[in-house]
């Protein structure tokens, strides 16, 4: 009982370091978000004053072309790129492009001769690819030169695509030329607005390089507290190790145990790095001004997770698992012609709605937050009416603040959810048989 | 005016997930109010149950995504 006491009142303690810790940092983060925020509306209001100009220059008397909108910010901010941005800084990223007919091109992205400070569009072309907010694109036209090129601009053109939906083609300015942009290949046949084009890029994208930090820094944390268990074994735990006893101990008794069940400890360690590297994904890309990578509201990422708990739950399943699925017992026929496809399709749908819940949760909390940093271009107008984006920023700034806390929370609810819906999955899969009441005595 | 009609069916999937989990947070309060002591399973059956219902707003937004 001694014990117990001595650490609940080092638990108190320790809370109020941590709440006066918890006063400093909330200060500090509201003051950075509102200066961030004065900058990028600073570049707000120059990038309207060009566009004007381009306006007033391109098509005189044509106005509301240039409105900001708010969609294709938040779906510029939560996507892939080749760059890493720190605050408003740019960091160039390794390139790893493959044409088709052309083979592979490796270089920097600093080639592309993007601004240290600003919004990630290339001033120069290089083997006919060119950086443009931040993601690498293609010059079509064979026209185009291949070597370093000094590039004027980009622009972009609604045309409507083979189902007469309206999407807007980014083209890049060269020696008073338009040539047209192709976008990276991606997977998902044209269903998201994607589809196979002339190039594929394998880069290490900003999602990668922070997946990769995320991954250094858990086996770091690992490492160290297995290097404190083994110094001293049989003792109180302290420091970060209680931390994570503490999380691991809740996974193993609140979800690997009760669902799983008796075969809980071969699939303990899937479901604590799964866990881990859930919760670690969702922590890093709520780190403000710190890249906002957005690697688990990525579908392929999430996919790859869920592929993994399909495997694992279509590899274990006992022949329990498969009667209950193919040939349902207990239940008339008639009832099972229509169970039999409904549990089949089940299957897939489980990993599907793993994969669509993660990402749906992280990229829904990114897109919410830029859309509240939109409020001020919204209601300032770009920057052209000051007091009224004044206004905003301190709106928007604590409605920022207030998200980032919910957005906490969803961090630690979807890699709890996920990892409990793989155990149940799995406890499903490898249940052994005990319907006493089928059998007939 | 632009949008499209998928928009509207996303909307009425969310207030059928919105009323499931609604009445499932609800139910489980009243629980934990019947019986304290079993605070922790029927917090861990709710979140999953959540989810579950959760599942289907999310193959609706899937759903309405691509017909949009």
């Amino acid at each position: 009982m001694r014990t117990f006491a001595a650490i609940f009142k080092k638990m108190i303690k320790f809370r109020q370091i941590l709440i006066c810790k918890k006063l400093i940092f909330t200060l500090l983060f509201s003051y950075g978000l509102l200066t961030g925020q004065s900058q990028q509306e600073g570049q707000g209001a120059q990038h309207t004053e060009s566009a004007d100009h381009a306006a007033q220059d391109a098509h005189p008397g044509q106005e509301g072309h240039h409105e900001f909108d708010p969609a294709s910010t938040a779906f510029h901010h939560i996507s892939d790129q080749n760059i890493y941005s720190i605050g408003p800084f740019n960091i160039p990223l390794p390139c790893l492009l493959y044409t088709k007919g052309q083979g592979w091109d490796i270089f920097s992205s600093s080639r592309f001769g993007f601004d240290g400070y600003g919004h990630g569009d290339g001033h120069k072309a290089y083997q006919q690819f060119v950086l443009h907010e931040g993601q690498v694109m293609r010059v079509q036209d064979p026209s185009f030169p291949t070597d370093e090129v000094e590039i004027q601009g980009f622009t972009a053109k609604e045309e409507a695509d083979d189902k007469g939906k309206k999407i807007e083609i980014p083209y890049v300015l060269y020696q008073g030329h338009e040539y047209r942009l192709d976008k990276k290949s991606t997977a998902d046949g044209g269903l998201f607005g994607g589809g196979l084009t002339s190039f594929y890029d394998f880069s290490l994208g900003k999602n990668a390089i922070s997946m990769l930090i995320v991954c250094l820094l858990l086996g770091w944390m690992f490492i160290s507290i297995a290097g404190t268990y083994r110094r001293n074994p049989g003792r109180a735990p302290k420091g970060l190790q209680n931390m994570m006893e503490m999380v691991i101990l809740f996974i193993r008794d609140e979800v690997a145990k009760p669902f799983i069940g008796a075969k809980w400890e071969k699939f303990f360690p899937f479901l604590l790095s799964l866990f881990f590297f859930i919760l670690g994904l969702n922590l890093f890309g709520q780190v403000p001004f710190f890249g906002g990578s957005n690697v688990t509201g990525n579908l392929s990422v999430t996919m790859v997770l869920a592929l993994l708990a399909f495997i694992l739950t279509t590899v274990n399943g006992n022949k329990h698992y498969w009667q209950h699925i193919l040939w349902m017992p207990g239940v008339p026929a008639w009832v099972k012609t229509i169970l039999t496809p409904v549990e089949i399709l089940g299957i897939f749908i489980k990993p599907l709605t793993l994969m669509l819940r993660l990402f749906a949760n992280i990229t829904a909390g990114h897109m919410t937050l830029v859309v509240f940093v939109s409020l001020i271009f919204i209601f300032g107008k770009s920057g052209q009416n000051v007091p009224a984006s004044l206004g905003a920023s301190v709106g928007s700034g604590l409605l920022s603040i207030f998200m980032m806390a919910i957005e906490l929370l969803v961090a630690f609810i979807q890699a709890y959810v996920f990892t409990l819906l793989t155990a149940s999955y799995l406890g499903a899969a490898t249940e052994e048989h005990h319907h006493a009441e089928e059998k007939p005595h | 005016m632009t949008g499209s009609i998928a928009a509207i069916g996303m909307g009425l999937a969310v207030i059928g997930a919105g009323i499931g989990v609604g009445t499932i947070g609800g139910k489980a309060m009243e629980a934990i109010a019947r019986q304290p002591e079993a605070v922790g399973d029927i917090r861990a059956n709710m979140i999953l149950t959540a989810a579950l219902v959760e599942g289907a707003a999310l193959i609706a937004l899937l759903l309405s995504y691509l017909s949009a």
